[in-house]
């Protein structure tokens, strides 16, 4: 690996809903082209904490510091749920498209078509291109939703359980395009899952979320077990 | 029929209104704000009621009231479920007002049917030209921020990860459509004026899948709509908004209809 530059430092952080402690004194240092995994249980705060470091919330306590600037750093973040029904009518091209928003021009240059077009045969959607994603799987709507993502060539990417719905084989196909993003263009990734065997096979630390606090570390040290104790403990 | 200077007029204000509302329309069916429009043009109702009340022109009074009650609604988008109750009681307030200012101003009752139900012999070649300023002040704004309105219209998550200031596009958007309803209001009248601002678009959205189509789409139904409107009620001397409202609703009737058979055919 080479040299860590730090891009995203969590201090002290804390998110208290009303009546309702999700988390408490997180510390967290994210260096840049670190591919993290977020694991911990249902209604623990993954989602929370995504937002609060995509700035969605406010935390109660502690800070969400980007460096060396806000600007600096491009999201991209593929939301566990989106508001898409099926009368939805933009078709999945433009859909992606829709976050190209540098080139001021109603219509999309030539430059920008092309991305788009590389971007939905990356993802393999090419042949689903025309197809309005309200109609689309769900499946096929992640896909279109990290194509989206990473048409605008993000320095950091948020999945929010976006692997969850898919098959085995696309899943791997599709991590395997981010892991290629994140070797060679140094991509940082937040990976929220429940899927440990996946987490160990892609990503290199963990962070995971208790209700009793948190956990981090290489991912190695992560297993089923440590994850899911209760349940283990009945096995 | 073109003989006449009103006609003329008619059709040349109808032509501005139908491109207008095709394009400001597919925003406000992606924004799901067919409701507040709804209400804007109550707001409208108002406004002109009281530009005629205090000596103005009905449309100085309509951007006035539909401007700042488009800001005031900007500020209160809070909380959508509570948008829809807040909204209802602001447009029943406004109807009442204007309901006041016109019995205030003491003009006869065909004036007031005017207002409400649009009016195709009153316009002048000087309300067009009013029109058609207003119409390129809207078209112009909307180009300036055509690709972050269309990113936070039509996938709003999206443009708030962006960071994109969805607060002010959405305020910005809200004094767009103010324009837009009092400059359609002219020759479909108040109440009727969220038709076009709606339904075209509601039925692009059926058959076109991208953004460029559904307004092109939008702005040919619309058309159709205006230009057969405002002929029919020149033969059978019927409303104009009438003939209006029913082709745009039977296109609408259509497209759901077409999109029934769609998903039949596929199961
Ligand atoms: N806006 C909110 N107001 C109040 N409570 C909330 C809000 N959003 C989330 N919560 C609560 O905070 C807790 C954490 O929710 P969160 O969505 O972050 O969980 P998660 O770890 O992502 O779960 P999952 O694995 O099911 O996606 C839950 O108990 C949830 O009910
Ligand atoms: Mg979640």
């Amino acid at each position: 690996m080479t040299s860590k530059t730090p891009i995203l430092q969590l201090e002290h952080l804390g998110m208290t809903f009303p009546g309702h402690p999700v988390f408490n004194d997180l510390n967290l240092t994210i260096n840049r082209g670190e591919f993290w995994s977020i694991v911990g249980e249902n209604g623990v705060g993954k989602t929370t904490l995504m937002r609060t470091i995509l700035h969605q919330l406010r935390p109660t306590t502690g800070k969400v510091n980007y460096l060396p600037s806000v600007n600096a750093v491009q999201i991209g973040y593929v939301p566990q749920f989106r508001n898409i029904d099926s009368e939805y009518p933009l078709t999945i091209r433009d859909f992606v498209g829709l976050n190209l928003t540098g080139w001021k021009l109603p219509w999309l240059s030539r430059g920008e078509r092309q991305r788009v077009e590389a971007m939905l045969k990356q993802t393999g959607l090419t042949k689903l291109a025309n197809r309005p994603i309200g109609q689309a799987s769900g499946g096929e709507k992640q896909k279109a939703y990290l194509a989206q993502a990473l048409v605008e060539r993000p320095n950091l990417l948020i999945l929010d359980e976006s692997t969850a719905s898919l098959d085995p084989v696309t899943k791997t196909e599709l991590l395997d395009l981010v892991q290629q993003i994140n070797q060679t263009l140094d991509l940082t990734v937040l990976f929220v899952t429940h899927d440990i065997p996946l987490a160990r096979r892609y990503t290199q630390q963990f962070l995971m979320l208790t209700p009793q606090g948190t956990e981090q570390g290489a991912i190695d040290q992560l297993t089923d077990q440590k994850v899911w104790r209760g349940e283990a403990e009945h096995v | 029929m073109f003989s006449y200077e009103f006609m003329r007029n008619a059709f040349a204000a109808g032509t501005i209104i139908a491109v207008i509302c095709g394009i400001m329309g597919v925003f406000v069916i992606a924004r799901n704000m067919s409701f507040l429009t709804h209400t804007l043009s109550e707001i409208g109702f108002s406004g002109a009621a009281f530009g005629i009340f205090a000596g103005w022109t009905p449309l100085s009074g309509m951007l006035l009231f539909t401007v700042v009650s488009s800001v005031i609604v900007g500020q209160l988008s809070v909380r959508a479920e509570r948008r829809e109750a807040a909204t209802s009681a602001i447009s029943a307030l406004f109807i009442g007002l204007g309901i006041l200012f016109l019995s205030l101003a003491n003009t006869n009752a065909s004036y007031a049917t005017n207002i409400l139900f649009g009016s195709v012999i009153g316009i002048s070649s000087s309300d067009v030209t009013q029109m058609l300023v207003l119409s390129i002040l809207v078209l112009i704004v909307v180009l300036v921020i055509y690709r972050f309105l269309k990113f936070d219209s039509f996938d709003h998550t999206g443009a708030l990860v962006k960071g994109l200031w969805t607060n002010t596009l959405s305020v910005t958007f809200l004094v767009l459509l103010a324009l837009s309803v009092s400059v359609a209001a002219q020759i479909v009248g108040s109440l009727l004026i969220f038709i076009l601002l709606t339904l075209p678009a509601a039925t692009a959205k059926y058959f076109a899948h991208s953004v460029g189509r559904m307004m092109g789409l939008a702005i040919l139904l619309a058309l159709v709509g205006v230009w057969s409107g405002l002929a029919l009620s020149y033969v059978t001397n019927y409303p104009v908004s009438f003939f209006i409202a029913a082709i745009e609703a039977l296109f609408y009737f259509i497209a759901l209809g077409w999109q029934h058979a769609q998903t039949a055919a596929k199961n």
